[in-house]
């Protein structure tokens, strides 16, 4: 009788495992509006090549992918670039994420943007700001963004912010020339009233990765800021929340990149690319669908690249056998890809990788080697738009 | 009357609303409803849910408590702590503002 319900119960299971998973729904999606920018950090997220004014989604194709995005469950929508400020129908796009139930996050530099435009912004219904800033001091900021004067700005479009009632986080990428500063960046946070921040460790990728010989910590400046945003965490409960990304070539398990690939967030490309990551489009022969070609919920669930890599089949054995695996996701496709050459190996940032040892060596060499001048972002060649 | 207790947090009479980038809404895909904040996607739990409905910037925290003993014939003791409880906490978080 025992042996009839074990077989039984076995052939239920072997049944479920046969029977197609449900997609899961995304929560958020990133619409990077424009690759203009001002500024030319040397760890910016667009890819090298960036999309020119001209290749642009017009108003009315976003206005749609929005409302598509609504429809498939996003429930928060990111308005970044580049500069998002940079496209005069922000306002517009807001009105309407608002209208189909969405929530905004105005992800900007701060530069080039008046009072007045804030304002439309606010009147618009932004939900929420997030603005960088590339240093705690006017000196590290220009620096590293490549602008004279984009720290004072900065300061201003904060302050504007939080007259205007809107809730404001700090966004401050970290590297050598300013990981020093992070106590630094904490006190400004707290003084310009915003009630979040993201210490958000330079990822390498794009930009970063050909920089990285002039971004990478040391090993010791790495774990020292970890223990500084643990400390400040516990010190500042209740009055600001610190969102921490962290340095993965000197860590033991790879990051949950996304949190699984197309499992909860997807990205637009200023040309309507749609990708599952910002950096995806560094792995070649994805074939990423567009938005001027089909619904969002489509490429969600049907395009080659949003399941290239979906849930666990893909993993290599490393990964598949490993308890972790619905925990990391396998790290991050892009950077088994930047540094394995395969994007379907294990993330090298996990000590199960046969190429942790190497990693941890390319980020000794390149924090030793004291490479001093960025290569910053720009277009290929001059454009007009910027 | 509500008697304030050691334990009570926020003032009975105090009128709370959800903070600015604080919004709660229904979630058709998923059958739920999520509070969304800044980077933020939260489930309250059923009991959370009732009281955030409630949450509209008009009535006090005592109205929302009788409001709530109206709809689900609960005891006034046990509801004022949750709610005192569940609010305060939002309030720590910075989620929600209380007028006094």
């Amino acid at each position: 009788m025992n042996e009839v319900v074990n077989v039984l119960a076995r052939t239920v299971a072997e049944a479920a495992a046969l029977v197609p998973q449900p997609l899961p729904v995304p929560y958020g999606m990133l619409a990077e509006l424009t690759h203009r920018c001002p500024l030319m950090c040397p760890y910016c997220s667009n890819p090298v090549e960036l999309d020119r004014r001209n290749a642009e989604l017009d108003t009315e194709t976003w206005l749609r992918v929005f409302e598509e995005a609504a429809r498939l469950g996003v429930l928060q929508v990111h308005l970044s670039g580049g500069e998002p400020t940079a496209r005069r129908d922000l306002e517009q796009m807001i009105r309407h994420c608002v209208k189909v139930g969405l929530y905004t996050n105005l992800i900007t530099a701060g530069v080039g943007v008046t009072p007045e435009r804030l304002q439309a912004i606010s009147e618009a219904g932004i939900d929420h700001v997030q603005l960088s800033f590339q240093g705690a001091t006017a000196e590290v900021t220009d620096h590293v963004s490549n602008f004279r004067g984009a720290h004072e700005r900065k300061l201003a479009v904060a302050g504007e912010v939080r007259r205007l009632g809107i809730p404001l986080t700090i966004n401050s990428v970290v590297h050598r020339a300013n990981i020093h500063q992070i106590p630094d960046f904490i006190e400004l946070a707290l003084k310009l009233g915003a009630r979040r921040i993201e210490i958000a460790h330079a990822q390498y990728y794009g930009w970063a990765l050909r920089n990285r010989g002039a971004l990478m910590p040391t090993r010791e400046q790495v774990f020292h800021a970890l223990d500084v945003v643990e400390a400040a965490r516990e010190r500042l409960k209740g009055v600001l929340t610190i969102d921490a990304v962290v340095p993965d070539y000197y860590a033991k398990y790879p990051k949950p990149c996304m949190n699984g690939w197309g499992r909860q967030s997807l990205n637009v490309t200023p040309s309507g690319k749609v990708l599952p990551c910002h950096a995806a489009e560094t792995i070649p022969d994805l074939d990423f669908w567009n938005v001027r070609e089909h619904s969002l919920a489509e490429i969600w669930q049907a395009s080659p690249a949003f399941n290239a890599f979906r849930g666990t089949d893909w993993m290599p054995d490393l990964c598949r056998s490993c308890e972790r695996k619905e925990k990391d996701w396998g790290g991050c496709r892009c950077q088994a890809m930047a540094i394995a050459g395969d994007a379907a190996a294990t993330d090298p940032a996990c000590h199960k990788s046969p190429l942790h040892a190497h990693l941890l060596a390319l980020a000794e060499a390149d924090a030793a080697a004291g490479v001093v001048d960025y290569d910053y972002r720009r277009f290929s060649t001059p454009d007009r738009a910027q | 009357m509500t008697a304030e207790t050691a334990s009570t947090r926020l003032p009975a009479t105090g009128v709370p609303r959800l903070a600015r980038g604080v919004r709660l809404r229904h979630d058709e895909a998923r059958g739920q409803w999520v509070l969304l904040a800044p980077e933020r996607v939260l489930q309250p739990d059923p009991v959370a849910v009732e009281i955030l409905k409630r949450v509209d910037g008009a009535r006090s925290i005592d109205a929302i408590i009788d409001d709530l003993i109206a709809a689900f014939a609960v005891e006034r003791e046990r509801v004022a702590a949750d709610v005192d409880a569940f609010l305060a906490d939002l309030a720590e978080k910075g989620m929600v503002e209380v007028e006094p």
